[in-house]
């Protein structure tokens, strides 16, 4: 019978969330790497035994982990990322010059074709790929090296390159996003790398439509038609029809287009979930109600999810990592808060109920589809 | 032989005991050590200090009989009862929460 894995990265650990199809009955696993920060945890698409996690410690720095039997047992692999070249600076909060400096693993994705290449976004902004099941690491420097580099600012989480998606079909595509300098997009299997900003405004910079230094939170995709991209922006959701050469924006009816997630349906390439959140300062949703927002028109027209969900004095936050997809018949969709909540639902969206209620701060939140 | 105390995060990461006891080639100093440390448990590489300039990462310490050696020289000479192996060299997550 089919299932689901849902995998939830904390401040504090690691959990395995299994049910089978109906998703209404959870086993809760963990936590695994109990006391660091797990920013996330991915499967392969090609071999779902073998998953990747990014466990981390102010105290003790970057390990990365591999499991190859679903999550029931890891072991340390590399975790050795180091600049290629003579790594150069960028700009610190100041405006001076800094150099770039490894802190931490923020995403993991694993190749579409081999389970034993997996791409990490990196803290300074790097892009680095493994194809040795996570053994050694290698930066993708075209990406730092385009030439806007040295312009780049961190956001108030830090400097992260926290988005990268593979095409489906073609592997010389790949797309990358960094807070706060913006998205970028290779041809040629990330070797070379240009800005993909246009139609981006951001009243927080200088030039409000700049090529680079935009606050991208998150981009999704559907794998049925890749060249529609769906982007939470710092303010603004915004969407490309033509593979990010161009943006416009779909918050339409929207409370507050301020929020972090974003993901498109397993099934439906224009049906968009998003969590909308107060402000760029006030990190909880609005009024206290915590409410999903799904447009079933690509953007512009959206509905507020909220059977199930707390709706009154809930000031959690949905990170940036912290929403999934399932592909069953009927899509499942599961968000995780920083109030140690994750939330499924069955029906793609019309109703919730909590997997788990307390854990640690969730970072992120990925599923993987069992046959 | 030289005993070694490692933060309890450190010892389930290298799945190790309370203590470890690690032979040093020549001086006992906290490169040495931690150098023979490293080598044979690969894991820990990174987690106590730098792996490119091995400096001693922020949030960690040296103490050894009843001294902080944080801030020694790590070719410094370690304390008699540290090279003798009557105590340990401990290394310590700093106290700090989050």
């Amino acid at each position: 019978m089919s299932g689901v894995r849902v995998l939830v990265g904390t401040r504090k650990g690691a959990f395995v969330l299994t049910a089978d199809g109906k998703r209404s009955n959870w086993k809760i696993e963990g936590p695994h790497f109990a006391g660091w920060e797990i920013y996330h945890v991915k499967g392969s698409p090609v071999d779902p035994n073998r998953l990747y996690a990014s466990q981390t410690s102010g105290w003790f720095g970057q390990v990365m982990q591999r499991s190859d039997d679903g999550g029931t047992s890891w072991q340390p692999v590399g975790s050795e990322f180091v600049y290629d070249g003579v790594p150069g600076t960028h700009q610190w909060y100041d405006g001076t010059p800094h150099p770039w400096e490894f802190a931490r693993v923020w995403h993991l994705e694993p190749s579409l074709t081999d389970p034993d290449t997996v791409y990490a976004g990196v803290e300074d902004a790097a892009l680095f790929r493994s194809t040795d099941a996570g053994q050694s690491w290698h930066e993708l420097s075209g990406l730092r090296g385009h030439g806007t580099g040295s312009s780049w600012q961190p956001g108030a989480g830090g400097m992260c390159l926290h988005t990268i998606l593979l095409h489906p079909r073609d592997p010389q595509q790949i797309y990358a996003a960094i807070s706060a300098a913006g998205a970028f997009k290779s041809d040629d299997g990330g070797t070379t790398w240009r800005p993909i900003n246009r139609g981006l405004k951001s009243a927080q910079i200088p030039d409000p439509e700049a090529e680079v230094g935009h606050y991208v939170h998150r981009i999704a995709m559907h794998p049925s038609r890749p060249e529609v991209l769906y982007m939470q922006k710092h303010w603004d959701v915004m969407r490309s029809d033509d593979a990010g050469e161009s943006w416009h924006e779909v918050s339409g009816n929207l409370p507050t287009d301020f929020g972090f997630a974003i993901d498109v349906h397993a099934h439906e390439p224009n049906t968009v979930y998003v969590v909308p959140i107060k402000s760029d300062s006030e990190h909880f949703p609005l009024d206290g109600k915590l409410r999903v927002y799904r447009s079933r028109t690509g953007g512009d027209q959206w509905e507020a999810l909220a059977d199930g969900l707390p709706q009154n004095n809930c000031y959690v936050n949905v990170l940036r990592d912290a929403m999934a997809v399932d592909s069953l018949d009927s899509c499942g969709v599961y968000f995780g808060t920083t109030g140690g909540q994750v939330y499924a639902s069955a029906d793609a969206g019309d109703h919730w109920a909590p997997i788990v209620r307390d854990l640690p701060p969730v970072l992120s939140v990925e599923v993987q589809t069992l046959a | 032989m030289i005993r070694v105390v490692l933060p309890a995060h450190l010892r389930a990461l290298a799945r190790l005991g309370s203590e470890v006891r690690i032979d040093v080639e020549g001086r006992a100093t906290q490169r040495s050590v931690l150098d023979a440390i490293e080598s044979a448990h690969p894991t820990l590489r990174g987690t106590i200090r730098d792996r490119v300039t091995l400096q001693r990462r922020p949030f960690i310490r040296f103490f050894a009989a009843r001294r902080d050696l944080s801030h020694e020289s790590p070719d410094a000479d370690l304390p008699d009862a540290v090279s003798s192996g009557s105590e340990p060299f401990l290394i310590i997550g700093a106290m700090s929460g989050g």
